[in-house]
């Protein structure tokens, strides 16, 4: 077998710096152990503790938002997991979209769904009131004044 | 006759179907994220609006896709973890078919748990 030799390369590797998509597939082994941790628990704590799905209603959320540990945790999950769930989108995106024009079309359509989602959960998050004046009061928390 | 490759990662065995298990599982909850951010972001709506629509997790028929979701989240979790195995750890792609069935085991017993108790909630009175 002979070896071949290019005396001199035509497009010799210039760049330095790793490319973007080496921090893209950095992320996803990142935010996916803290994703396993924060869902993990989430699924537990929603679905296996007490009541499960049966005890999930408007104040099972005000009772948990109330605490700013779960405004964070939730805060988290929520920025992680559209960012993490939108790039892997965007793979099988990239693997399968034949034309350039499709893909872009619908990599730019997964990244404006996940910027909305994104600003409306955070805003739902940090706006959120526990006791809303004018509801009915059976359906708020316990440690509402309206109770 | 083409010879079939033997031991490689990806094409065609353990390796190739968790690819494709991940894909699938992946889609999935992602389709289910966007659906779920918008349904508790009703929680601004009013008390009402967001009771009426998390009413519709408690009914036979999403309680038993929820079910399937678990699984689907639970996959795919560990078996992102089998992946980080595989590219950072020098042993990974040695255990990576061994881990593979470690993830489906986990998975299939966790979620063997928790349907008697789900399904309870959801179809007891």
């Amino acid at each position: 077998m002979m070896s071949v030799t290019i005396e001199t390369p035509n497009r010799p590797r210039t760049r330095k710096q790793a490319n973007w998509e080496k921090y893209g597939w950095l992320f996803m082994r990142v935010s996916g152990p803290l994703l396993i941790v924060l869902i993990f628990t989430h699924l537990v704590v929603n679905l296996v503790l007490g009541d499960g799905i049966k005890a999930i209603d408007f104040a099972f959320v005000a009772g948990k938002w109330a605490d700013p540990f779960w405004q964070v945790w939730d805060l988290a999950m929520l920025w992680l997991a559209l960012i993490h769930g939108t790039n892997g989108m965007r793979t099988i995106v990239n693997d399968y979209a034949g034309q350039v024009k499709v893909r872009r079309a619908l990599t730019t359509t997964l990244w404006a769904v996940c910027a909305l989602l994104i600003l409306l959960g955070t805003l739902v998050i940090f706006t959120f009131d526990p006791c809303p004046a004018g509801a009915s009061a059976e359906l708020l928390a316990s440690f509402c004044p309206a109770q | 006759m083409a010879i079939k490759p033997a031991g490689t990662l990806y094409r065609g065995k353990v390796g190739m179907w968790s690819w494709v298990l991940h894909r699938i599982s992946g889609v999935g909850i992602f389709f289910f994220l966007l659906v779920h951010v918008l349904d508790t972001a009703l929680v601004r709506v009013s008390p009402e609006a967001y009771n009426i629509v998390i009413e519709s997790y408690k009914t036979p028929v999403v309680g038993l896709a929820e079910l399937g979701l678990v699984g689907a989240i639970l996959f795919h979790g560990l078996n992102g973890l089998r992946v980080i195995a595989i590219d950072f750890w020098s042993k990974g792609t040695k255990y990576q078919s061994v881990m593979f069935w470690v993830v489906i085991a986990v998975t299939v017993i966790a979620v063997a748990g928790f349907t008697p108790m789900h399904l309870a909630r959801v179809f007891g009175h």
